[in-house]
């Protein structure tokens, strides 16, 4: 274990990916209470020594906005990321470990979802939801159509555990279902969810940044996403206008996350992956 | 007579994979003693293991009718309790993210009279000291710890601790040394001395089974092929299997070694 932290912190592809990706939390969580928003200002005005980043449509501060949008998105993707990793890996390691009707019946529920175009599925769930669409709302629906990928490949890891001798002698040694699909299959594969995990926060963050553009973002107080703030740019034609600070910023920061958590599942996968280390 | 332990009366195991059927085990019929050493010898997929996991209760036959004592195998927990298993590959057998200690003691788990604590812990230690490990050595360690030879001698203090009545041994010998084999051996021997256990010793290698077994089955395509005593079953083969397989024992003299 330490050896294996040893070989990640010397991966320069780790320690650029955790401080970016540590940045933004940190930024997320405490920046609000350090920040102080500047007055509200006209309609965007450019940036300057009192708008840092310009002010929006409304004349809000730039700044205050992308530090709450980004503790938006994380919490979207975060809890995407929490729900498609748990499904996916609950829904894999049965199929895997039990095999027969079972694992048909979750497979043919998997292959349905991964036919089905989860992005179509997130816009019309969400246009059907004209009022009262809250983060969590958001998230859960995010979580609930990225989960089959997860479940696909754990379930090839797990029915290829399932055969091994140490479950064999988890069985004789009168361990149930669960113990040994918990016990003795999971920490197998700890490591590989634990990546997908990553992945999913990833795509959980892209996804709502995709949704919440074309308008079928979280609405209400407090609900300022990364998205919503392109999707506002967007509306109030900020691009034809030259309002470069209505879209740049926060998408750069969208960029500069996803780009983190990619390189922290690299070097992971590096690392974890016996064949890839270097 | 003594007490029939298992009774296979023609049984098949089939499987399937994709169109084609497999057949592991074909139309084979055994009795095995109380107490006896039954040795099931044959070369890879011939299906010693298959037959080993069926006797076991992790597989169950197809066709045809299996026994424990005169009763089909209904519930896996309840044949456990007597009937215990060394497999193949030492390393793969223990969980590598638990102490070994830990696991020996988990094995505990399917008796139906669970002993206390205290007491696990005592025959645990019985159990180490009866494989020569000092219960000290491997305090705290994990599987990945041990050497091979080492990992088979906790398989083996593993059933030292359960005290099953039968104990399937699927190639306990084949990833190890000649020296831990021979261990092994003698290890095997003190089960069926010591508390009179029932041994069904899977192997490739008939040299070995000849040395330890009271009776030999040759399987060979699914097939059991030759049976008897040891020294009928090398003396007077009846298959031509069983004259490949003697063929196969290494000879210390043998010209070309010499050269």
């Amino acid at each position: 274990m330490f050896k294996l932290l040893k070989n990640l912190i010397k991966d320069p592809m780790f320690v650029i990916g955790v401080v970016l990706f540590f940045g933004t939390i940190v930024a997320a969580l405490i920046g609000p209470y350090i920040y102080t928003a500047a007055e509200e200002g006209l309609s965007y005005e450019s940036p300057s020594s009192s708008y840092w980043l310009g002010t929006d449509n409304l004349g809000q501060d730039y700044v205050a906005l992308l530090l709450q949008g980004l503790r938006n998105s994380l919490y979207v993707g975060f809890m995407a990321g929490i729900i498609a990793t748990t499904v996916g890996t609950l829904v894999g390691l049965f199929g895997g470990f039990k095999g027969g009707i079972i694992d048909d019946i979750l497979n043919m529920f998997t292959n349905l979802f991964i036919v089905i175009p989860s992005f179509v599925v997130l816009v019309l769930v969400s246009a059907s939801w004209p009022e009262g669409r809250s983060l969590t709302l958001i998230a859960v629906l995010i979580g609930l159509t990225t989960w089959p990928w997860t479940a696909r490949s754990v379930r090839a890891q797990a029915a290829s555990l399932r055969s091994r001798d140490h479950i064999s002698l988890a069985r004789i040694n009168g361990a149930t279902n669960l113990q040994i699909i918990f016990k003795h299959i999971l920490p197998y594969l700890a490591s590989y969810v634990f990546m997908v995990f990553i992945m999913q926060v990833a795509s959980g963050i892209l996804s709502e940044s995709a949704i919440s553009m074309i308008g079928l973002g979280p609405i209400g107080e407090g609900s300022t996403s990364l998205g919503v703030i392109l999707n506002t740019a967007k509306n109030n034609s900020a691009i034809t206008y030259g309002y470069w600070w209505g879209i740049f910023p926060a998408s750069i920061v969208i960029t500069m996350i996803v780009f983190a958590l990619y390189l922290l599942n690299n070097s992971m996968e590096g690392v974890f992956n016996p064949r890839l280390r270097k | 007579m003594s007490d029939i332990i298992f009774s296979a009366q023609n049984i098949s195991k089939f499987f399937t994979q994709g169109k084609k059927t497999v057949r592991a085990v074909d139309d084979v019929s055994f009795d095995i003693a109380d107490g006896e050493i039954v040795s099931i010898v044959g070369g890879s997929g011939c299906g010693k293991s298959v037959l080993a996991k069926i006797m076991l209760g992790l597989y169950h036959q197809d066709k045809g009718v299996f026994l424990y004592k005169g009763k089909p195998i209904t519930n896996t927990r309840e044949h456990w309790n007597e009937v215990q298993s060394v497999f193949q590959d030492p390393f793969g057998c223990f969980n590598q993210f638990f102490s070994i200690r830990a696991q020996l003691k988990d094995a505990f788990g399917i008796l139906k009279n669970k002993p206390s604590k205290q007491e696990i812990e005592q025959r645990v230690d019985e159990a180490l000291l009866a494989v020569n490990v000092k219960p000290s050595d491997i305090e705290g360690k994990y599987p990945f710890e041990l050497s091979g030879g080492q990992m088979q001698r906790m398989l083996l203090a593993r059933i030292f601790a359960l005290k099953p009545k039968v104990l399937i041994a699927d190639e306990p010998t084949s990833m190890v040394d000649a020296c831990v084999r021979a261990n092994i051996l003698d290890y095997l021997m003190k089960l069926k001395v010591d508390l009179g256990m029932t041994i069904v010793f899977v192997t490739h290698d008939i040299g070995l089974a000849y040395y330890v077994s009271d009776r030999i089955f040759i399987m060979h395509e699914a097939k059991v092929v030759d049976q008897g005593k040891p020294e009928d079953v090398t003396q007077h083969p009846k298959s031509q299997q069983t004259v490949r397989l003697l063929e196969d024992i290494p000879d210390i003299n043998r010209e070309w070694i010499k050269k």
